[in-house]
């Protein structure tokens, strides 16, 4: 064998190594934050980090539970995280204030907040509600609810809801706010049928505030655009492996949950996964997973807008950058 | 099948059968019924103790949900200060040792005007009393919210208290209100809150068998208590029963929070063992109580018992099968001998030992029967033989009778073949048995032939006998110059002298004048012989009006006279011709006879009588011949 040969193969092996190293030093350390409990409906951020997803994009990834005590957007803010999820409204609301926060992905593609009331309350359509007691949730959640109430013209004793549906049950109300993926689970699993209620999905009602989504800081995706690109990429693909894999994925759930000391049963987070599923994966499938458009944006800001929540429309351009890449369509 | 099976086996088969078959309706109903006792008495003990343990937790939450009502009692009726307010509700607690804690939470501004909150809060930490404001916006918390809405008191769902070191608890809240202008305005509400720690013992204490067990569900179907920790405050019945894919669970889930009690089929949430399950509703707080019975447990007394008796009944079994064994066996062992010995008899060997059977049951009298047979088909053989010893003698003597007596008569034919002045022929077909007819010829002196034809009464032996001594008599007594009359005298005379049998025999006898054809006859009651006239008919002779020999002693016979033209003929016979049957009991007769003759007559001699004999033969056509059948032809010619 040639010298020059041996040399170029020893110059060549150098090279891969220090490829090697670099590829691991590459790795970039994140902190991203869900707005809630480690339950299935963030089933596929933690899948993508268990999967070693993120690391496949070059991401180190922190998950910091979220939670009553954690405000997603405090922890954007104060750069404690990187990534975080927060409604769609409260995205928009937060951007009116002047808070630099940028949408990079819309996971869910419907709302999930819904309104139940029991049939033996005399409830089977919108008109049914007058005069009745609806439940409603804080301010962020009682939008579409007031915008249905405009909508059908109710005349409707609008009591605040706690956070359990227990006044429902015990008809202290006629009409309980829920989301699909677990106060109506809940509200099913009190012993309640299906067929014993009349349900109101916001979306099928011409008020779909589609819910959560992937935000960060402005200056975050200014200054590495490619990491906010990468960790989309990778969530996306955690969620799609979730939704091939209901059992691990589950388990792996559960586990996250007894981890967090929270109470929690399979059947109720296999209902969330089975709906987030159904919120996230977009009718058409031809259309990628994620993408915020316009005309959701403009329907959330408008309710906004309408029920004095903000005084200004913000620019979509400038509140959402696409960071699912072309070559995905 | 069956049928070429022995005994033995039909009656084990049919016996077993039956047997069995009467055993498992029996056991089935035994079963079934004993099962249904049981299960009513497990269904009433079930719901007794279901009904005590509910009736000892709902005395407890009934007389914590007094201190709270009394509290709001007092707080509406009577003006108070905040002093006396927060007085009163640290003795609430200090004297209520269920009370783990009480608040008295005002609405909005209610308690003053500067404060939204106002909530003093009495609870029990480490054995002291400690105090706070409750310091959250409570006004949407359930044990506040639910009361205020439905406007009635209500318990909680069951909720774990982290501060009181993780025990479940729940509170009852009373709503309190206030008349202002007449109407009543809700001022806020009087809770209890009570650890469920000693009803988790009350049904913890529950033990039905090895695993049977009590729990009891919230309002939602929340488990409170239960065997299995994980469901407690995790899971609902009906998550239990999504879990499971089971509608069963989840409507009987339904049952219990809505409040009704029952007595059902369960399949245990722990082991999935059988279970009845008893449910009944807390009164107080609605919360539902079930208790699990374990069926293989309950049962177990049954199923040993069944177990017992399917033993005891599978020996009684092989005791029977022994038994008809045996029975089978001591009736069919001697039957089979007997049906050997049986076998051998038939093959002619009598002498047989039949075997010994000692029982006196019907196959010892079939064996007794069997040997009596035995012995007199032995006898019988015996006298049969000897019997057929005397007969075939008897027989043999009666054929040598029948041999001399047929020697007594003329068989060579032409007898007289120097005399060309007439022919004579005669024949005797005897019938079986030996007869009584009788011919003969002889000559009295050189032109007298005398003849005769005779038939004595009856058959066999006697008549022959009687045959023989007539001819015998008419022989000696036909004396040269006698009349046939005075032959037929004396020798009526001889026979009816000694008579005791009283035989007769009818006798023609005649004379006949060789030379000249005078012919001299005299008719004991015998058939008229017919005489053939040239070219004429035949006609029979004039009747003697004699009587058959042998009846009356001195009877008188009359002789009469003819001659004989040349070539003139005499035909003699006996009833054994004209009397002669065929099969439809028809006579030859007379008339027949007559004609054949008339057909006959100018034949030979010897082919007239075989004509006839022919004729008779075939008119009886094989009927078996009852009488001797006597022809005798006698053809005059004369002297040229």
């Amino acid at each position: 064998m040639p010298r020059y040969k041996i040399i170029l193969c020893l110059v060549l092996f150098l090279f891969i190594s220090v490829e090697a190293v670099a590829g691991e030093k590459a790795l970039k350390k994140v902190f991203f934050i869900p707005q809630w409990v480690p339950q299935a409906q963030f089933a596929g951020y933690y899948l993508a980090q268990q999967r070693g997803i993120y690391k496949k994009y070059g991401i180190d990834l922190t998950i910091i539970p979220g939670g009553p005590d954690s405000p997603p957007l405090d922890f954007l803010k104060s750069g404690k995280a990187g990534f975080g999820t927060l409604w769609l409204s409260t995205g928009i609301q937060m951007r009116a204030k002047g808070i630099k926060i940028i949408n990079i992905a819309q996971v869910l593609q419907r709302s999930a907040l819904m309104l139940v009331a029991k049939k033996s309350s005399g409830i089977k359509s919108p008109q049914d509600m007058n005069g009745k007691k609806v439940g409603l949730w804080g301010p962020i959640f009682q939008i579409q609810p007031k915008a249905f109430i405009k909508k059908y013209n109710l005349n409707v004793k609008i009591i605040r809801q706690s956070f359990s549906v227990n006044l429902f049950l015990r008809d202290g109300v006629d009409v309980a706010s829920a989301m699909w993926y677990n106060e109506y689970h809940t509200i099913l699993n009190s012993g309640f049928n299906p067929d014993e209620l009349t349900t109101f999905f916001f979306h099928k009602h011409g008020l779909n505030f589609p819910e959560d989504g992937i935000y960060t800081m402005k200056d975050t995706f200014q200054r590495d655009p490619d990491l906010c690109k990468a960790f989309v990429k990778a969530s996306i693909e955690g969620w799609q492996y979730a939704f091939a894999h209901p059992e691990e994925t589950l388990s792996i759930v559960m586990k996250n949950l007894q981890k967090e000391h929270i109470p929690a049963t399979w059947v109720h987070q296999k209902w969330m996964l089975d709906r987030m599923k159904d919120l996230i994966l977009p009718e058409d499938p031809n259309i990628p997973m994620g993408k915020l458009f316009a005309e959701d944006y403009d329907r959330v800001a408008k309710g906004l807008k309408d029920n004095g929540l903000i005084k200004e429309i913000p620019n979509l351009t400038f509140f959402y950058r696409e960071c699912i890449s072309h070559d995905e369509k | 099948m069956m049928k070429n099976r022995g005994i033995g086996l039909k009656l084990i088969l049919l016996i077993l059968t039956s047997v069995t078959l009467i055993f498992f309706l029996i056991f089935g109903y035994n079963y079934l019924f004993s099962r249904r006792i049981i299960i009513k008495n497990v269904e009433k003990n079930a719901r007794n103790l279901a009904q005590a343990t509910v009736n000892r937790i709902d005395m407890v939450l009934r007389s914590v949900e007094k201190v709270p009502k009394s509290l709001a009692y007092f707080l509406e009726s009577s003006s108070y200060s905040g002093g006396d307010m927060i007085d009163l509700l640290h003795s609430v607690v200090e004297n209520n040792p269920e009370i783990y804690g009480s608040t008295i939470a005002f609405e909005p501004y209610a308690y003053s005007r500067n404060s939204l909150c106002f909530a003093p809060y009495f609870y029990k930490c480490k054995g002291e009393i400690e105090f706070k404001y409750i310091p959250y916006e409570y006004f949407y918390w359930d044990w506040y919210q639910i009361p205020k809405e439905l406007n009635r008191p209500a318990w909680t769902e069951p909720y774990y208290n982290v501060g009181a070191g993780n025990i479940i608890m729940s509170t009852y809240s009373v709503p309190f209100y206030k008349t202002v202008l007449g109407k009543r305005q809700l001022m806020g509400v009087v809770t209890a809150d009570i650890s469920l720690s000693w009803l988790q013992e009350i049904i913890a204490s529950i033990k039905i068998g090895q695993t049977g067990y009590g729990f009891l569900v919230s309002k939602n179907g929340t488990f409170v208590t239960h065997h299995d920790e994980h469901l407690i405050m995790n899971e609902t019945i009906f998550s239990a029963a999504e879990a499971r894919a089971d509608a069963r669970l989840r409507e009987l889930g339904r049952e219990m929070i809505r409040g009704k009690s029952g007595f059902v089929p369960f399949s245990s949430l722990i082991t999935g063992k059988k279970c009845w399950m008893v449910y009944t509703p807390l009164s107080s707080s609605g919360w539902s109580l079930g208790v699990l019975f374990p069926q293989d447990e309950l049962m177990a007394d049954i199923t040993n018992l069944n177990r017992i008796v399917i033993f005891l009944s599978l020996a009684g079994f092989l005791f029977l099968l022994v038994v008809i064994v045996l029975i089978s066996g001591s009736i069919t062992r001697p039957l089979r001998a007997l049906a050997e010995a049986a076998k051998d008899i038939a093959t002619g060997n009598l002498d047989i030992e039949l075997p010994t059977i000692k029982s006196r049951d019907e196959v010892g009298n079939l064996a007794d029967s069997f040997n009596y047979m035995k012995s007199s088909l032995k006898e019988y053989i015996k006298e049969l033989t000897e019997t057929t010893a005397a007969k075939e003698r008897i027989e043999s003597e009666l054929k040598i009778a029948h041999d001399i007596q047929m020697g007594i008569l003329h068989k060579i034919f032409p007898p007289f073949p120097d005399r060309p002045e007439f022919d004579i022929y005669a024949t005797l077909e005897p019938a079986k048995e030996v007869g009584g007819d009788l011919y003969d010829f002889f000559f009295m002196d050189d032109d007298h032939l005398c003849f005769t034809v005779g038939d004595v009464s009856g058959k066999g032996v006697p008549a022959s006998l009687f045959m023989a001594i007539t001819m015998t008599l008419i022989k000696t007594k036909a004396t040269k110059g006698l009349s046939p009359d005075k032959v037929l005298s004396r020798v009526n005379e001889d026979l009816s002298m000694d008579n005791p049998s009283m035989m007769f025999v009818t006798v023609f006898f005649g004379i006949l004048n060789i030379r000249t054809g005078e012919l001299e006859y005299s008719n004991g009651g015998h058939n008229p012989p017919y005489i053939f006239h040239k070219n004429e008919d035949i006609e029979p002779l004039e009747m003697t009006n004699g009587m058959a020999l042998g009846v009356v002693e001195n009877f008188s016979y009359q002789s009469k006279k003819i001659v004989l033209q040349k070539g003139e003929t005499i035909f003699l016979y006996t009833d054994g011709v004209t009397e002669a049957m065929n099969e439809k009991e028809e006579l030859f007769s007379e008339e027949r006879l007559k004609k054949d003759i008339n057909a006959l007559k100018d034949k030979p001699i010897q082919e007239v009588a075989a004509g006839i004999t022919e004729k008779v033969k075939a008119f009886s056509q094989g009927v078996p011949q009852t009488d001797d059948i006597t022809m005798m032809i006698l053809r005059f010619y004369g002297r040229d």
